[in-house]
């Protein structure tokens, strides 16, 4: 066994950690918070060239890494810094699907940071059930609603997923389609998000996509490219929560109330020891959902449904943690807590919940 | 023992029900069982409807304007308020400087303030906490210079709720220096347009204006609005601290937050069923329902013994944690319960303008009511140091 990173993972984390701290302070994140956009064109491209997206992807694949310790390196950086612009998305979770589907040429534009793409995938009524689709396709034409679609306003190319047979539930039957942002008959109604970053609601009605993989085929690309989203997510919030605590063990020492630092109160100081008991424990999940993302089917979803489900409760208890014993000065906006606990919060709505994703693991491991 | 209310009790209940069906505008319930946010209008609005009806100040004695209500009283009334999404009364003024008033200011000053509580004139705020002040409130450092027939204040305050619309705030002062900090300070009332006042909006996470900073400098507060005796400004702000005791524990507003979130999770569908027949989930709003009805009850036997003239002890300071608690874990049920939908920003909603959300539950700002509500457990007294002095009251040192 060996917990170090490679000596190439080293300079990526070192690099990404540099550059995010100079580049990408509480001040700048704001102003991007309020642009209309939601995210800077600028960090994407500088953070693109500082390899954040090669390091998604595998050599075959003209990319330099593509394993989930590579995925985890990156993200947790993103998380620590709450970079609001759609790596996850747009450039992970597109990108594998493509990858996967065989579209070498848009995946190779994908790293160069210029393409973007967005999934429009969930439905209002789907929740976290990856197999729930009730947008349906006839050949090629679409008809459906699909929720909570990050990104969809910035991008020119939607994937979208469609039943093109079965019934609502069944994983046969999903087909995945490439859908043009102009095309007829698309609507995009996009809303700012609550941690950062836009996402809107997409009707299709009669909107003509190309197919993207086989026929029918759609969920095993969905499966796998969700499983790195995962993983990604995961380090991302481990990231989140190594800020939250460090800002938090920072201002104990340095606080004064009753003419001592607040630290010294033992009721605080003994949370602030359980806050650090949760955060190896963190670690030590996102370590092994990265570590098995390449194992067989099994180990790598109870390991993901382990580290998710765990990652939503020790999430949960450090971002509110953080806050109580901040005091008041953790509820204003311009504080960096503020952005950062709201990342690892809305964190558990995505790619299902705490309790999604004991029930996967309930199944598992009963099994 | 009996756990109903009394005839009497039953009958004050349906003259509160019968006054919201007739006299709360659907208009207004709407918007505050959405939580998008009152306007400053329709808060003195609702001031106006209540005290029409005589029941703006039930803590007052009819004296001044008054309903002399009780404390079971005043709880049926706070329940129904929110089974109807009434909106709460601005408490600054009503339930927090008048009993102060009534029990340490002059006659002049009740005659005068009192009756413009009531008609609306004044907006109340409460300039308490500091930046270096918070848990430790004694420790404030705003100063206050008598010279003549004025005090000059120089300092700074800050948590100061919905300062934005007020006209007036009452203050806690440092008068002297020299001695303890709890015995140098004083309680003024200061218009906040006099020169000198600045206030500076604070936006919190979720995005709302709610709370302020108000800044002083070299602000010229006449004598006459000193309250009580100079130097004596903790013991009423104990006093003040201490009197307003009823619904502490946000039993009505537990007790509407559980039905949204039911309300929502039948129509949420997780894996083909409503969310609500889903197991774990099921599992997580019960474990709150059965503590809430714990304490609900907690909290009418610690309403009747006040009723019978007790002075709340450390039960105010146990209702306060457990409450907050309580409401806090209903407000995380309520942000899972909409799964992906907790995501959108609903600052527009917060903000007033009814900007629809995609949200097919209409379950309005949802997870910014998550946060908002974190300070529930951090201010009027954090539950750390509400915890201190229950530990204090009961074990002594």
């Amino acid at each position: 066994m060996n917990f170090e990173l490679t000596e190439e993972r080293q300079m990526l984390q070192d690099t990404l950690r540099r550059f995010l701290k100079d580049r990408y302070t509480t001040e700048v994140r704001n102003k991007i918070l309020d642009s209309d956009v939601g995210m800077s064109a600028d960090i994407w491209n500088e953070l693109a060239e500082l390899g954040v997206i090669g390091a998604l992807f595998t050599e075959d694949q003209g990319g330099f890494g593509g394993m989930g310790f590579d995925i985890a390196v990156v993200f947790e950086e993103l998380g620590r810094a709450g970079v609001v612009e759609p790596f996850l998305d747009g450039a992970l979770l597109c990108g594998r699907i493509l990858a996967h589907a065989g579209q070498a040429d848009k995946v190779e534009a994908i790293i160069g940071g210029t393409l973007q793409l967005a999934l429009a995938h969930g439905e209002p009524t789907s929740r976290y059930d990856l197999n729930y689709v009730q947008t349906t396709a006839k050949g090629n034409v679409i008809n459906g609603r699909k929720a909570v679609v990050m990104n969809a306003e910035a991008v020119d190319t939607l994937i979208v997923s469609a039943r093109t047979s079965g019934g609502a539930a069944d994983e046969d039957g999903i087909t995945l389609f490439a859908v043009d942002k102009d095309a007829k008959g698309l609507m995009i109604q996009g809303y700012a998000l609550l941690s950062g970053g836009r996402a809107a609601e997409v009707t299709l009605d009669n909107v003509e996509g190309t197919m993207i993989g086989e026929e029918g085929k759609g969920f095993a690309l969905l499966e796998t490219a969700y499983a790195a989203a995962t993983v990604a997510q995961c380090a991302e919030t481990l990231g989140a929560m190594h800020t939250a605590t460090n800002l938090t063990k920072e201002y104990l020492m340095t606080r004064k109330q009753f003419g001592r630092p607040i630290g010294t109160f033992q009721a605080l100081a003994h949370r602030m020891a359980d806050l650090l008991i949760e955060m190896e424990q963190a670690t030590s999940a996102v370590t092994r959902a990265a570590g098995f993302l390449e194992e067989d089917a099994r180990t790598r979803d109870m390991n993901i449904h382990a580290a998710k489900n765990l990652m939503g409760r020790a999430g949960r208890l450090v971002s509110e943690e953080a806050i109580q014993m901040h005091g008041g000065i953790a509820m204003t906006q311009e504080y960096e807590l503020a952005h950062i606990a709201k990342r690892i919060t809305m964190a558990d709505h995505r790619f299902g919940d705490t309790d999604h994703h004991l029930e996967k693991f309930i199944a598992l491991s009963a099994a | 023992m009996d756990l109903n209310y009394t005839d009497e009790e039953l009958a004050f209940r349906d003259e509160v029900r019968a006054f919201f069906e007739e006299k709360l505008k659907p208009e207004l319930a709407e918007k505050v069982r959405l939580g998008t946010g009152l306007s400053k209008e329709d808060m003195e609005g609702w001031h106006a409807t209540l005290n029409a009806q005589g029941w703006l100040v039930p803590n007052w004695t009819k004296e001044f304007g008054g309903a002399e209500w009780n404390a079971v009283q005043r709880h049926i009334f706070d329940e129904e308020s929110a089974r109807y999404d009434a909106p709460r009364t601005v408490p600054f003024g009503f339930s927090m400087l008048a009993p102060v008033l009534h029990k340490f200011g002059s006659k002049e000053q009740n005659d005068y303030w009192l009756p413009r509580m009531l008609n609306g004139d004044d907006w109340w705020c409460q300039g308490y906490s500091e930046p270096g002040a918070g848990s430790d409130l004694a420790s404030l450092k705003t100063k206050a210079v008598r010279e003549g027939d004025h005090y000059i204040v120089n300092g700074q305050k800050t948590w100061t709720t919905l300062g934005q619309h007020a006209n007036m705030i009452f203050c806690l002062v440092r008068t002297d220096s020299t001695v303890k900090n709890q015995e140098g300070i004083s309680f003024l009332l200061i218009d906040m347009d006099t020169p000198g006042v600045e206030v500076r909006p604070i936006i919190l996470l979720d995005g709302t204006h709610e709370v302020n900073e108000v800044w002083f400098t070299d602000v010229k507060v006449p004598v006459a609005n000193l309250v009580g005796e100079e130097n004596k400004g903790w013991t009423y702000a104990k006093y003040l601290l201490t009197h307003e005791r009823t619904n502490i524990a946000g039993v009505g507003y537990s007790q509407a937050g559980i039905a949204t979130v039911k309300r929502i999770a039948k129509a949420e569908m997780a894996g083909g069923k409503p969310l609500m027949q889903n197991p774990l989930f099921a599992a997580r709003v019960a474990q709150v329902e059965v503590d809430l009805m714990a304490m609900a009850t907690t909290n009418l036997r610690i309403i009747s013994k006040a009723a019978e003239g007790a002075a709340p002890g450390v039960e105010a300071s146990m209702l306060k944690v457990k409450g907050t608690i309580i409401r806090q874990e209903i407000n995380d049920l309520a942000r899972r319960a909409v799964g992906v939908y907790a995501m959108p920003f609903a600052s527009e909603m917060v903000e007033g303008t009814n900007e629809p959300l995609p949200d097919p539950h209409d379950a309005g700002p949802l997870a910014a009511h998550y946060f908002n509500n974190r300070k529930l457990s951090i201010f009027g007294g954090s539950n750390e140091i509400q915890r201190g002095i229950i530990a204090k009251v009961t074990m002594g040192g």
